[in-house]
């Protein structure tokens, strides 16, 4: 049976870790990179064989395994096991983890050859992908914040993988502590679960919750909310995403595996899984909402104008975590899953993509220094227009089938409201836009490059292109699990593929309408009270609001066409008239700038009041003047201690002769 | 007094008091420890005459068994003792003891 063998899925990668780690800098590279592909792929192999056995369960049985490991704390009234649980959710994103994982595994092979550090890089890459499985297999939030906590480090040491470089090391340590912020957030909120319903099992706390809907929404919202804010940090969003974009500093290849296709989906995945928690607090389903939409058009805007490829992609990534983010808040849980599915296909395709131009052009990161480069790189140049083209919601590629959706339920979701729907839009335009931009300044036009690298650029070797093909077939042809009721009722598709992937999540996610009763039911004793539920829509909308997305999507793409490739001065003399817009959005909105200034600045002054004033001075100062006092003290005494070995007899023999007159008195 | 008369128990202490004296003073005044070993040896001896006298004079056998401790104490701390004068002496080429004085505080 799978249940008795999950838990080889983390297992394999974990073998990985202690082959590489223990033997790695005694194995040929050849065998190190092979050990870590075949991990990865040993733990796909056993999640695709869990997601088949579930997708052959009879919708009617429960479609969940558990499988205890081992009790681990046990004391008292606490007791956790580390125990895995497979169902519908953490099936889809095991094979997401460790599918896109096994082709930047491979694909790393061939970027990453010339590394003199090559069996550590293999190491972290295969702890990530061991704490990432521990993150979505867990069973109670304990075990699942270890994976969270892991994920978290593998991040950090491989942001600052080249720690030679000062950036990168900056970058690593930003990451890290940006991210502890949310950590500690989550902590307490899970430390707040546990004093509540008195278990951290995803079942027990569940089940009650499930039990009495409605009836403690003051104490969830303030649970809610905390979670949250572990997400914000995790998943990139405001305030918390100012670290993602500097993460860009580490490999391409992690930038793909890590800060784009799965980590930074661990926030979405948490609220989706506690989705029952959060339908029954409503006012923190609100502030999700918000936050999402401002991140995904805020993100958008900063990615319109940066000119180093990977940060265009990295404000890309920020902004689509903020669609899922607004999908969760709207109470189309499963939009989110979805679209985190298709998204780490095309944005993994669109990384390793950039990867490969950088690798090809000789370091170069900086989009105006490009151009023209698909003569020479047509492979990567094509799948990147794939990627491109997916993430604009051209149909029928994957983004439009996702993004679709989430736009859609922002208007008809439990939550939903026209602005929601109205900054859905505008990002959607934003999006294909600046993914226009990026593509067609990197691959077309007249070239940019100096001369003397133009002669060297070539293609990248199979390893990466092979995987680039591959990831282009997943981007492509992911959103076909999922097709909305609207296309699939218009063109008379059976009934069993149409919103297939919807249903099949709905054991492990609150189903839409009845998302919606409950948030009805639990708004009525929300204490706030401007939540409601979304006014009914009518579904005959659905079609055209898609095609007008889709249009608008096509218009920006051709205005990138005309703006870059036709008349290339366009943008720039576009920049020159609004200069003060230009430098806002090119400089980030300052953000950076303003938490240096609000946080950073202070705390660095209050620790520096810590460190000369309480440590050097009175922590220190204690410590020196009980030692300053042993010292003069003990030099009155060490007078005694002469040397001679008579000198210590004769004091033996007067001392024996003193006790013998006390005592003969 | 007949020839053959027990000798009083203070004159054991007083005899046991003059060795004890002699060692002690020894062990201050002369500078090598082979010296110093052997004036050592004779406070021991001195305690154990005590204990012997004491154990015959009032009849119990506790003192016997103390001197035979002390007399395998006593082997076994010249076994040490003489061992480190070796050591000393291979190092130093000298056994002077007002040499090792390198404990100085």
């Amino acid at each position: 049976m799978i249940g008795d063998f999950l838990w080889l899925i983390p297992a394999f990668p974990l073998a990985g870790v202690l082959v590489n780690g223990l033997l790695g800098h005694r194995l040929p590279r050849m065998l190190s990179g092979t050990v870590a592909c075949l991990a990865v792929l040993g733990s796909a192999v056993v999640s695709v064989m869990g997601l088949l056995h579930l997708l052959q369960t009879p919708a009617g049985q429960a479609r969940e395994i558990h499988q205890t490991l081992f009790p681990w704390i046990s004391t008292g009234s606490f007791q956790t096991s580390v125990s895995l649980m497979l169902d519908p959710l953490s099936a889809v994103m095991a094979c997401v983890v460790t599918g896109v994982g096994f082709l930047i595994h491979v694909y790393s092979t061939g970027y990453m050859a010339h590394d003199p550090r090559y069996h550590r890089y293999f190491t972290y890459l295969n702890l990530f992908t061991f704490a990432m499985l521990l993150l979505v297999l867990a069973d109670n939030f304990l075990l699942m914040f270890v994976g969270w906590e892991g994920v978290g480090l593998c991040s950090y040491l491989l942001i600052g993988f080249w720690f030679q470089k000062p950036s990168a090391a900056a970058a690593g340590k930003k990451a890290f502590l940006v991210n502890r912020v949310g950590d500690f957030g989550f902590l307490l909120g899970m430390l707040f679960i546990f004093a509540v319903f008195g278990s951290l099992d995803y079942r027990v706390v569940f089940d009650k919750v499930a039990a009495e809907p409605g009836a403690i929404t003051a104490t969830l919202t303030a649970i809610c909310l905390l979670l949250f804010v572990g997400a914000t940090g995790k998943s990139a969003q405001i305030p918390l995403y100012v670290w993602l974009p500097d993460a860009m500093e580490g490999p391409t290849p992690v930038s793909a595996l890590i800060h784009a296709a799965t980590m930074v989906t661990a926030g979405v995945y948490m609220v989706a899984r506690c989705s029952i928690l959060f339908v029954n607090a409503p006012a923190a389903l609100l502030v999700i909402a918000i936050i999402g939409a401002a991140t995904a058009l805020f993100a958008a805007t900063i990615g319109l104008v940066q000119n180093d490829i990977k940060r265009v992609l990295a404000y890309s990534t920020v902004s689509q975590l903020g669609y899922m983010f607004m999908a969760c808040g709207v109470g189309a849980f499963a939009a989110a899953i979805f679209h985190l599915m298709t998204h780490a296909f095309f944005k993994a395709l669109l990384f390793l993509g950039a990867g490969s131009v950088i690798h090809g052009i000789h370091e170069e990161q900086d989009i105006r220094r490009m151009g023209g480069l698909m003569k020479w790189m047509p492979i990567t140049g094509f799948t990147f227009w794939i990627g491109t083209l997916a993430i604009a919601g051209i149909p029928p590629l994957s983004g439009f089938f996702s993004k679709d959706e989430i736009i859609w339920y922002s208007l008809a979701g439990p939550m939903g409201h026209w602005a929601f729907w109205a900054v859905g839009v505008v990002t959607a335009v934003l999006t294909a836009f600046y993914m226009a931009r990026l593509t067609f300044k990197t691959f077309h036009g007249q070239p940019r490059m100096p001369e003397e690298i133009r002669s060297k650029i070539h293609e990248s070797p199979l390893s990466m292109t092979t995987v680039l093909t591959a990831l282009a077939v997943g981007a492509v042809f992911a959103g076909l699990v999922n097709i909305p009721e609207a296309i699939g009722h218009r063109l008379h598709l059976p009934e069993n593929s149409i919103a297939a992937f919807t249903h099949f999540l709905e054991p492990s996610i609150v189903e839409k309408k009845e998302a919606a009763l409950l948030i009805a039911n639990a708004a009525g004793n929300a204490p706030v009270g401007f939540v409601r539920p979304a006014p009914h829509v009518d579904h005959a909308l659905e079609l055209p609001l898609m095609g007008l997305t889709f249009v608008l999507a096509l218009l920006s793409i051709a205005l990138g066409a005309s703006w870059y490739v036709r008349r290339p001065g366009t943008a720039t003399a576009l920049a020159a008239r609004a200069p003060a817009l230009y430098s806002l959005l090119l400089n980030k909105y300052y953000v950076d700038e303003i938490y240096s200034a609000i946080i950073v600045r202070p705390g660095m002054a209050f620790s520096r009041f810590l460190w000369r004033g309480v440590d050097v001075l009175i922590i220190d100062g204690l410590v020196n003047a009980v030692a300053w006092f042993f010292g003069i003290a003990s030099r009155l005494f060490r007078v005694v201690q002469s040397g001679y070995v008579r000198g210590y007899a004769a004091g033996m023999l007067a001392g024996a002769l003193i006790v013998i007159w006390v005592l003969s008195r | 007094m007949a020839w053959n008369a027990p000798v009083p128990f203070a004159s054991w202490v007083m005899l046991s008091g003059v060795l004890f004296s002699i060692g002690a003073v020894g062990f201050l005044i002369r500078k090598d420890p082979i010296i110093m070993f052997m004036c050592i040896e004779l406070m021991l001896n001195a305690g154990n005459l005590l204990f012997i006298a004491a154990a015959r004079y009032l009849g119990i056998m506790a003192g016997q068994v103390f001197v035979f401790f002390v007399m395998a104490v006593a082997a076994a701390e010249v076994a040490v003792g003489l061992a480190i004068i070796v050591a000393i002496f291979r190092t130093k080429s000298t056994i002077d003891v007002d040499e090792m004085s390198g404990m100085r505080g």
